[in-house]
């Protein structure tokens, strides 16, 4: 019982009528992403029509659709860098995504890997993971800053879970394109985000990387939410969550791969007229 | 348990870096001013009162090419128009030199002599407090410091990158160029400031007085560097590189660019304002052709010339280019802006990472 409750004198055994709005993220009901009703279009083209999703707390979720289905503008939206003609767009209960900047979305932890691979290329792979490590972000104190030995210990484990503990000292630009993969996926993890959003995270792996990388979001999932857009019918065999079919901006189908696959509206638009 | 900060100071230069640092104290603070000032003007150790002021010009120079570097080089922004932050500051000393001249003026007049000529009774506003030396000091830091500041805000909030950010400040110098040629501007119009007689009291052609700005100019140099080096290495100069390299990542990391880039942005005007500062009494003049874009673009050249990206890379670019300009301006006078544009072409071309980057290869090459 907080300090708020007893000024106003409620009584902890009575039923719950209201609480108090908490800053940061509120899973209370289980969803950690709720979309709803959300449109983008970019000169008369809809990227995105009145799509709505939710995504359960500790979920792990495939998204699939064919090329212009609007997979990554969906991920724009939910990181900031779109903004939605209308609908609405909220992380947990309480916070609203299309009001929020890039950073600050970061911040609530949401954090996001790109389709393209993109690691700092003259970094050391340690200080990629340095710089996405959660922490105070403001310029006044990266001025200042130190890595302590918490920090640094993190970035070991990080390093060893992405195996890339050898690579450490390496500029990153000199990495393999799975190894980068990788490491972006460690700066993903470095952030400590409660919402992982992974653009085609096996593209360009090995069949070993991918599944290793499926291994990896598999133990993830639970303590964290993931959404995965994939091509990779095998690896989001391997993943074996629920699985999202998106076609033209919005939902075409939802349900277990097997059941999608099986849906003759998804074989329509996969196999084309 | 973080190192205590001298600790990190120390570590901030390598061993040879410390090292060099140190010679270039000896001789820019012990040796040459005493061979200027103690040895006889027939001896061939003397050193001569015009390569005094020479070496302060360049140093001068080298302290806005590490400015410049540490916004193109280590943070991707490309400002040509840097040239107003070195001119705004030679400005603001200049201000104060031109009230130490008293009424030795032609007119021996309180007020400055194109304040006579046109006429003027009283000072305008903006020069109250310019006989005081301290308060010259903190218009040269604040003035461009702000300028910078508000503009830097609204470019960056604003997203403008690359060439456009380039172009805009290209504007701004040109801009502030033309209000500075109206003599109604209060700042001499086309003829500048000149005819500056003392500093503090003192002559200022005085060899003491040569020697105390150009060992001024030295110490804010090497400070300069340090205070570079620190940038560099510290997380600060790592967000600003991943910033350079990818903006947008940068975001979606949690950084906000905007405060990174205007704390960059700003302290490169404001070390910008303070070589203006040095430069003026040692050159004897300033006037608004400082502020002419083609002078800030030969900023970025001195820069890439060096090297970008690395501390040392503008000092030697700096001092290359400009020892260049004084042969190139006497012996073919026509054809300087010739061979400073041809020089960035091939510079562009054939050395991307400039003079330092050249001997790098040439050391591993030979290493190999």
């Amino acid at each position: 019982m907080n300090a708020v409750q007893q000024d106003i004198g409620a009584d902890a055994n009575a039923p719950a009528v209201g609480h108090i709005l908490q800053p940061g993220l509120d899973i209370s009901h289980k969803v950690i992403l709720y979309l709803d009703d959300i449109s983008v279009s970019f000169d008369g083209f809809k990227a995105l029509n009145k799509l709505s999703l939710a995504i359960d707390a500790g979920e792990l979720r495939c998204i699939i659709g064919p090329n212009g289905a609007g997979k990554t503008t969906m991920m724009d939206v939910i990181t900031g860098k779109t903004r939605p003609d209308s609908g609405t767009c909220f992380f947990g209960q309480t916070l609203d995504l299309t009001r929020m900047s890039e950073p600050e979305i970061a911040h609530a932890g949401i954090g996001r890997k790109f389709q393209k691979p993109t690691v700092f290329e003259n970094h050391t792979v340690f200080e990629n993971l340095e710089l996405a490590m959660k922490m105070d972000k403001r310029a006044r104190v990266s001025l200042f800053a130190r890595l302590d030995d918490m920090g640094r210990d993190k970035i070991a484990d990080t390093l060893r879970l992405i195996r890339l503990d050898p690579e450490a000292d390496r500029v990153a630009g000199l990495l393999s394109h799975g190894q980068k993969q990788w490491l972006e996926i460690g700066m993903l993890l470095m952030q400590e985000p409660q919402l992982l959003l992974l653009d085609e995270p096996v593209a360009g792996m090995t069949d070993e990387e991918t599944e290793r990388t499926g291994e990896l979001f598999k133990s993830l999932a639970g303590k964290h939410s993931l959404v995965v857009v994939e091509h990779d019918m095998a690896f989001i065999e391997q993943l074996g969550g629920k699985v999202t079919v998106l076609h033209e901006g919005s939902v075409l189908a939802e349900g277990n791969l097997a059941a999608v696959q099986a849906d003759p509206r998804v074989i329509e638009v996969y196999l084309g007229r | 348990m973080p190192a205590p900060f001298t600790l990190r100071f120390l570590n901030s230069l390598s061993r040879t870096g410390w090292i060099a640092m140190a010679l270039f104290a000896v001789i820019a603070l012990g040796v040459l001013p005493a061979l200027h000032l103690f040895v006889p003007e027939g001896s061939p150790l003397h050193v001569s009162g015009f390569v005094i002021t020479l070496g302060g010009k360049l140093m001068c120079y080298a302290i806005v090419a590490v400015a410049m570097d540490l916004i193109w080089g280590y943070a991707g922004i490309l400002s040509l128009g840097h040239g107003i932050f070195f001119a705004l500051g030679g400005y603001a000393f200049g201000m104060y030199l031109m009230r130490e001249i008293g009424t030795d003026g032609s007119y021996h007049s309180h007020l400055p002599d194109f304040m006579v000529f046109l006429d003027w009774k009283e000072l305008p506003w903006y020069w109250a407090g310019t006989d005081s030396i301290l308060w010259a000091a903190v218009l040269v830091l604040v003035v461009p410091a702000l300028l910078a500041y508000v503009f830097g805000y609204f470019a960056f909030r604003s997203r403008i990158k690359g060439v456009y950010f380039s172009i805009i400040t290209q504007a701004l110098t040109l801009a502030t160029m033309l209000l500075f040629f109206r003599n109604e501007t209060g700042f001499g119009g086309n003829n500048g400031f000149t005819d500056f007689r003392r500093i503090l009291g003192y002559d200022i052609t005085s060899p003491e007085m040569r020697v105390i700005l150009f060992g001024l100019s030295a110490l804010v140099l090497m400070l300069t560097l340090l205070l570079g080096r620190y940038l560099v290495t510290s997380k600060l100069g790592r967000v600003l590189a991943a910033i350079r390299d990818s903006e947008s990542r940068v975001m979606f990391m949690g950084y906000n660019p905007l405060h990174y880039k205007l704390f960059i942005w700003t302290l490169s005007a404001m070390l910008c304002a303070v070589a203006g500062a040095l430069y003026v009494p040692q050159v004897g003049i300033i006037n608004p052709s400082e502020m002419s874009p083609a002078n800030s673009i030969e900023i970025a050249i001195w820069v890439a010339v060096g090297g970008r990206g690395t501390l040392i890379g503008p000092v030697i670019g700096a001092a290359l280019v400009n020892l260049s300009k004084s042969y190139f301006t006497v012996a073919f006078p026509d054809y300087w802006l010739f061979f400073l544009g041809a020089l960035f072409v091939m510079v562009t071309l054939w050395m991307p990472e400039g003079v330092v980057g050249l001997w790098k290869r040439i050391r591993t090459r030979r290493a190999a």
